[in-house]
């Protein structure tokens, strides 16, 4: 009886365990699974960008390189069709600047985005509920390459139909033995 | 002289391939059977899965921190090292996990059942059964089976979890990548698809390795020898059907 006792409660600790990795690899991994964790102490920040790429909740703000917080919400406006991204700082740092500039860059070439802030000059600072009114939108890699090819493909076209002049005399020798 | 040879291998390698199939087929009537006595499952999964946990736990945590180093070399030559996360939930969902939870349950789990059924036949208990009119079948291959068959996908997932763990210890508290960044990357990259394909291929093994372990331990040839051979040809059968199966399920799902 004693020995049956451990078996079961072995088993059940078993599969309990089995069950809870499977619930957290099948609900917290991916992100549309519902997220647990209470929220972390500090205050929150609004932000509004033209295009925030890749950028995802949980994502660093830095200042000077330094972490700062996180981004904890992003919402879509569909008034002015920007994207609305919520700002967690860490309590200890209190005194950033209103006026402070934010914009997205990315970590490395093929990293993940981060919210960098450069530091304004005014005396007030940030607090719970305020809004960043300087900030620039990601870059995006594909709208750079993008216009460097068009530009590139405007003065190649005009080259290109120089040189496809240049080609077709060099062609008709060829077509004129052809018919002999 | 030695075509008659080479015609009796294939002959004896069809044979054993038409016993497993067979087996198989007797295994599966008897499942239904076999689970109206949970008592005996409980101690199956206990035996396949409990007493595997400690050997998955550490594995899983060690295969995850060497991921978190390596992933960490490589990424940081590109300059991308917030990639770890993603490099290292979807290497462990995917392959590492259910591969090497297979290989590891099958060293451990497998061997252990095809000995002890094995053993049983070698001292006529599975005889003594079948005069008694019960099946032993029912009452010691189908447990054995469906235990193996239940306990995989769990040890996986925990395989999994730890692992991951494991990369985030090292790449997190060792190489100081962000942690944020580590974790919203990896939920940002990992789809329900990917853990679902981690599952499917795990309870794929644990379906062939159960089976081959069963098969071997119920025909072995009942004499001390021939329970050693067949737990061996267990390890050897389970683990490159493991990995040819792996092969093919990944083949399927990409």
């Amino acid at each position: 009886m004693r020995a049956n006792r451990t078996l079961e409660i072995g088993t059940g600790l078993f599969v309990l365990l089995g069950f809870a990795a499977l619930l957290f690899l099948t609900t917290q991994l991916p992100a549309s699974g519902l997220k647990l964790g209470g929220a972390k102490a500090g205050y929150h920040v609004t932000a509004e960008f033209d295009d925030i790429g890749d950028l995802k909740v949980g994502s660093p703000v830095t200042m000077a390189g330094v972490r700062m917080g996180e981004v904890t919400a992003i919402r879509f406006d569909a008034k002015d069709y920007k994207a609305v991204v919520t700002l967690r700082f860490d309590p200890q740092y209190n005194e950033i600047p209103e006026d402070s500039f934010a914009s997205i860059q990315t970590e490395g070439l093929l990293g993940g985005k981060y919210i960098g802030l450069s530091p304004g000059g005014l005396d007030t600072y940030l607090k719970d509920g305020s809004r960043i009114d300087q900030t620039q939108s990601a870059i995006v890699l594909e709208n750079i390459i993008n216009k460097l090819f068009a530009s590139y493909a405007s003065k190649g076209s005009e080259q290109g139909a120089g040189s496809a002049d240049q080609g077709k005399p060099a062609g008709n020798p060829g077509k004129a033995e052809s018919r002999k | 002289m030695s075509k008659s040879v080479r015609g009796s291998y294939l002959l004896e390698g069809l044979r054993r391939l038409g016993s497993v199939a067979l087996f198989l087929l007797q295994l599966l009537g008897q499942s239904l059977p076999a689970l109206a006595r949970p008592g005996l499952l409980v101690k199956q999964i206990y035996n396949a899965g409990a007493r595997s946990l400690i050997i998955i736990m550490l594995s899983g945590l060690f295969v995850g921190m060497v991921l978190g180093l390596q992933g960490y070399d490589l990424l940081q030559r590109f300059g991308s090292e917030q990639a770890l996360g993603t490099a290292a939930a979807l290497g462990l969902l995917r392959e590492l996990a259910p591969v090497i939870t297979a290989l590891l349950f099958a060293g451990r789990a497998g061997t252990a059942l095809t000995s002890e059924i094995g053993l049983m036949r070698a001292t006529d208990q599975l005889t003594a059964m079948e005069i008694m009119a019960v099946d032993p079948l029912r009452y010691v291959a189908a447990p054995r089976f469906l235990g193996g068959v239940i306990a995989m996908p769990l040890l996986t997932a925990i395989f999994s979890v730890i692992g991951l763990y494991g990369a985030q210890l090292v790449g997190v508290q060792l190489m100081g990548v962000d942690k944020g960044v580590f974790w919203s990357q990896t939920q940002g990259s990992v789809a329900l698809h990917d853990v679902s394909e981690g599952l499917v291929k795990s309870v794929v093994f644990g379906f062939a390795c159960s089976l081959i372990a069963v098969h071997e331990g119920y025909h072995a040839e009942p004499t001390a020898e021939g329970v050693g051979l067949a737990t061996t040809r267990t390890v050897v059968a389970s683990s490159v059907l493991i990995l040819l199966l792996d092969y093919v399920l990944t083949a399927a799902f990409l």
